[in-house]
């Protein structure tokens, strides 16, 4: 079940799964997807890692479209490890991302992993406004009415940690819709000077809770 | 055959006769196998050199003659010295050397081209010498192989290991000839197949007097829970004073250190005592083994370390602390004590807790009775079929034909059928299906119908692989200082990455602060009269065995027990009181709330690690009736699970099928199961445990092993190092083999009594250690709870 809340007079709904929908402009946003991480960390003579986690990924990501039929998808953001790793990607994970992304708009926001243009269709943006809100992969202390994700947020509640969205009056942050990827706590400084109190972490997992930060 | 004249002389001239089995094993010398099964102290190793010292006589050919393996490198060593005794006391010249991972490079070189006459080695040894191209030179004139300590390389896949390697010595040496010496063992036949299917002779020597063994009882009676025995201290030391020499054996290493810190703190007359077990460095347990042989030491506290042969001497006392788990290894651990044939061992078993008050009881009448527990064996393991595969590989090209037939002749893979053969062949050569995109795995080609390495450079990472050991990753532990330090031991690395500086913990016996790691290594200062935090060793956990939880429970079924000290006596009588004892044909399952929560104690009696798989079985059968269940904690006889809602009906939770399923989807991406693919995939090759001399980490391992795991389960379910780990899981760690041998006897007559409070029989899980969280939706409506919670408190719900 996910949770609804309200961002600059926008509805907007965080999935248990971590991606984030608009219903107003039938907008799906996720991420940091890191598709192909296990290439890169294989490239770089580390642990041999299969490439399947990039499968897993797009399957969610296809699980989520199909549930909510959007006409915008978003990628917000690091959703190829670099650029390397759009070229290294299977021609069957390349196969299925043109179906999901055919007859809908899909933007790639420019993340710190993956600077520059991928040859993979879609519109390549370093951020992009929609209506009161503006999207960018990392978050700009300055600016309000802001969706933003790169630090893969985490919150510990009874012993487990999740990903979570983090939310206050100016600001979403997501999590990361990929697996395989680290994550910050989010009572980590680099994000407690982000929002503002009241702020809400939004956890992900069977469905979608909100808690108010900080958790004392 | 005779022995050398200078031989019978030398042992007249010291008054030595044979025994009658040793005499028996010069007569069968031509036997081309023979299992000799004698007591500890019984000249059984002597006995199997006896044939070799025949037939080299006095003036010996040149070239290998006797091969000697021993489980322990501390063993070759000991029986090198003795049985140089006697060849050097007659004169004789026989070369005997041994070869181990101690031995020095220039030694090992020169071994391989100039053989001695007896080589003692270790399977590992000997699998690395077959790996090599000049094996067949080295083997050329064996003629004998003597195998000590069968039993307890045949307990492990280091036998399945070892057996294939004979086979593959008979076909460089036809006609070789072999020897088992074994301590008592249950099954003599299957253990005589498995070292040779085809003939074998055994040979029982005369088991010596009954010993001399009670439980060690105490003013003060033990307490509830928990290990150690430390509540008996004073008792033990006044055991210590009134013996020459006595051995402390405990169950795990850490449970030594434990005991050895507390009895230093009370050991007013300084007596001078010593620890060995297998996580300290060998310069210390080397210390300890010197002191002992000159009759140094008063006392030695022991693990499964000491369990194996080496010649202790003086020994007139043992103690084992602790219920002893299984009937055949106290048995061996009380044959310490008096390493003299025909004099009995004098032994004192002391209970950690109240149960083990019922186990040692039970062990002991065992004893008495003299019976022995021991498990059917199964078929040998894959995994360690094809590791052999790559090695001889490495040491050439080979046929597939005749590797089959040299596999197929050993006892552990006598019923290996062609097609999984083949399958092991196929994945050596490319890794299996769903790794076949991968060159890392394309080990293997077929030229001109002979099978050989793709790359021959990479024999070299197929011999740094070889051994079916597969250690707890471990870091060293060494005193700071600028010039190295001390070396003290090794820890776990998952313990090593839970300290922060300043912590403090127990090593061989000394409390030590953490300051830091260096190059892998642990870097500590001493830090005396600190409480410390306690080492967590690779603590081998046995599971109580079958034979032991059916005495236990035939136990209970007296109407009273004047065999037991009161104080447990009346616990079972009050546990009967108001609930029911456990019955051998029932399953007893109570029901009652305690601190908010509700529990529901399950006593299957199935050992430690069958009742840890049957809870995570259960609690996933309650998730699905909706119980939320919230965790558990399990022992050797019982399973205590806590949740939310209370169970009303216990039949279907204990469904043999609905488990089984479980068993298939849900514990397959349990930690267990990681752990067990992860010794796997080594063994097999998958994954390194070393590269080209550089260390990969145990968590580096762990990682790439877990992820290989589920893509495999996820891509490839049928992968061949898949179905060797589901074959592991039925015994090992997750044991579901006894779940099935209960439900099977119980038939389904389970007593669910609903009770008001806790009962006496559960009382002591409550204090148990391990408890394991259950993630599902009773710890999700925790979450829930504590998030809405939160919300109201800030008034944002």
């Amino acid at each position: 079940m996910h949770h609804a809340f309200t961002l600059s007079g926008e509805t907007l709904h965080a999935l248990p799964s971590g991606a984030l929908y608009w219903p107003a402009a039938r907008l799906l946003c996720v991420s940091d997807l890191h598709l192909g991480k296990s290439e890169r960390l294989a490239r770089r003579g580390g642990a041999l890692l299969p490439p399947y986690e990039t499968r897993e990924t797009l399957h969610r990501l296809e699980a989520e479209i199909d549930r909510t039929a959007p006409a915008t998808v978003i990628c917000l953001g690091d959703s190829f490890d670099d650029l390397a790793a759009v070229r290294g990607l299977e021609e069957e994970a390349r196969l299925r991302l043109a179906r999901l992304m055919a007859g809908r708009a899909w933007t790639w926001i420019e993340g710190n992993h993956d600077a520059g243009p991928v040859e993979i269709g879609g519109t390549h943006r370093a951020q992009m406004t929609l209506g009161p809100l503006t999207f960018r992969h990392i978050a700009d202390k300055g600016e309000t009415a802001e969706v933003s994700g790169h630090y893969h947020p985490k919150l510990r509640l009874k012993g487990a940690a999740r990903p979570c969205f983090l939310l206050d009056a100016d600001r979403l942050i997501l999590p990361a819709f990929g697996l395989y990827t680290g994550g910050l706590s989010a009572d980590d400084p680099a994000l407690a000077a982000l929002l503002h109190p009241p702020a809400l972490a939004i956890l992900t997992g069977p469905r979608a809770l909100p808690v108010p930060l900080p958790v004392r | 055959m005779p022995l050398p004249a200078p031989l019978t002389d030398w042992f007249a001239a010291k008054g030595w006769t044979l025994h009658p089995h040793q005499q028996a094993m010069l007569d069968r010398s031509a036997n081309p196998a023979t299992l000799l099964i004698a007591p500890t102290g019984g000249g059984k190793t002597l006995a199997g050199f006896l044939p070799t010292l025949a037939e080299l006589g006095k003036t010996p050919p040149n070239g290998l003659h006797t091969l000697y393996i021993s489980p322990l490198k501390a063993l070759t060593a000991d029986i090198r010295r003795n049985l140089r005794t006697p060849v050097e006391g007659a004169s004789l010249p026989i070369r005997i050397e041994d070869r181990t991972g101690d031995t020095s490079y220039t030694q090992r070189r020169r071994q391989r081209a100039d053989p001695p006459h007896i080589l003692l080695t270790t399977p590992e040894s000997l699998a690395l010498l077959l790996s090599y191209e000049d094996a067949p030179k080295i083997f050329s004139s064996l003629q004998r192989v003597v195998i000590d300590e069968l039993h307890a390389l045949a307990e492990s896949k280091r036998g399945d290991q070892l057996m294939l390697l004979l086979s593959r010595l008979e076909s460089l040496s036809p006609g070789l000839r072999r020897i088992g010496l074994s301590a008592t063992v249950e099954d003599p036949p299957a253990l005589a197949r498995y070292m040779s299917p085809t003939t074998c002779d055994i040979l029982q020597a005369d088991p010596g007097p009954d010993p001399d063994i009670a439980m060690l009882e105490t003013d003060a009676p033990p307490p509830w829970s928990g290990g150690g025995g430390r509540y008996a201290m004073r008792a033990i030391l006044d055991e210590v004073r009134r013996h020459r020499t006595t051995l402390i054996f405990h169950n795990t290493r850490a449970q030594a250190e434990l005991f050895f810190h507390d009895l230093w703190l009370q050991n007013d007359d300084g007596l001078p005592i010593g620890i060995h077990h297998g996580s300290l460095a060998r310069e210390q347990r080397e210390r300890v083994e010197a002191a002992m042989a000159e009759g140094k030491l008063r006392a030695v506290v022991c693990t499964g370390s000491l369990d194996l042969g080496i010649d202790w001497g003086d020994v007139d006392l043992v103690i084992q602390v602790g219920a002893p788990k299984n009937v055949k290894r106290l048995v061996q651990r009380i044959g310490r004590a008096n390493h003299r044939y025909n004099a009995p061992s004098k032994a004192l078993i002391l209970p950690a807790n109240r149960f083990e008050v019922v186990e040692c009881r039970a062990a002991l009448d065992a004893v008495r009775d003299h019976t022995l527990d021991g498990e059917p064996r199964g078929p040998g393991p894959r995994d360690v079929l094809c590791q052999h595969i790559l090695m001889t590989a490495a040491s050439g090209p080979f046929d597939a034909n005749d590797l089959f037939t040299e596999v197929n002749r050993t006892g552990p893979y006598a019923a290996l059928t062609r097609p999984q053969f083949d399958a092991c062949l196929d994945f050596c050569a490319t890794g299996g299906y769903a790794l076949r995109a991968y060159d890392k795995w394309q080990r293997l080609q077929e030229k001109n119908g002979r099978w050989q390495l793709r790359d021959p450079r990479s024999a070299a990472l197929i011999r740094q692989n070889l051994g079916t050991i597969i250690d707890t990753e471990t870091l060293k532990v060494r005193l700071k200082n600028r010039f190295g330090g001390t070396p003290l031991g090794e820890v776990e690395e998952g313990f090593a990455s839970t300290l922060t500086p300043g912590d403090t913990f127990l090593i061989g016996g000394e409390i030590v602060r953490y300051e830091g790691l260096r190059e892998m290594t642990v870097e500590v200062t001493r830090q005396p009269g600190r409480d410390p935090k306690v080492a967590t060793f690779n603590g081998t956990k046995f599971a109580t065995s079958t034979l032991l939880t059916q005495r236990i429970l035939e136990l209970f079924q007296q109407d009273s027990w004047p065999d037991l000290p009161t104080h447990t006596a009346q616990w079972l009588a009050l546990q009967r009181d108001v609930s029911r004892l456990p019955q051998p044909d029932r399953l007893l399952v109570e029901s009652f709330p305690h601190d908010g929560r509700e529990h529901l104690c399950v006593y299957g009696f199935a050992g430690r690690n069958a009742m840890q798989t049957l809870a995570l079985l259960v609690t996933k059968r309650m998730e699905e009736q909706g119980l939320a269940p919230l965790g558990f904690v399990a022992t050797d006889y019982a399973t205590l699970i806590w949740g939310l809602d209370p169970v009303t009906d216990a039949a279907p939770l204990f469904d043999l099928a609905k488990l089984r399923e479980g068993l298939e989807t849900w514990l397959g991406g349990n930690a267990v199961m990681k752990r067990t693919f992860r010794a796997t995939a080594i063994i097999a090759g998958l994954i390194e445990r070393s590269h080209q001399g550089r260390r990969k980490t145990g968590r580096q391992a762990t990682f790439s092993s877990d992820i290989l795991y589920d893509t495999l389960r996820k891509y490839d379910p049928d992968h061949l190092l898949l179905q060797v780990t589901r074959e592991e899981a039925e015994r090992g760690l997750v044991d579901f083999s006894r779940i099935e041998d209960m439900l099977a006897r119980v038939e389904g007559r389970i007593d669910l009594i609903r009770l008001p409070r806790v009962t006496p029989l559960a009382a002591p899980l409550f204090l148990e250690p391990g408890r394991i969280p259950v993630h599902g939706t009773g710890r999700e409506r925790m979450v829930e709870e504590a998030a809405r919670r939160l919300m109201e408190e800030a008034g944002l719900a």
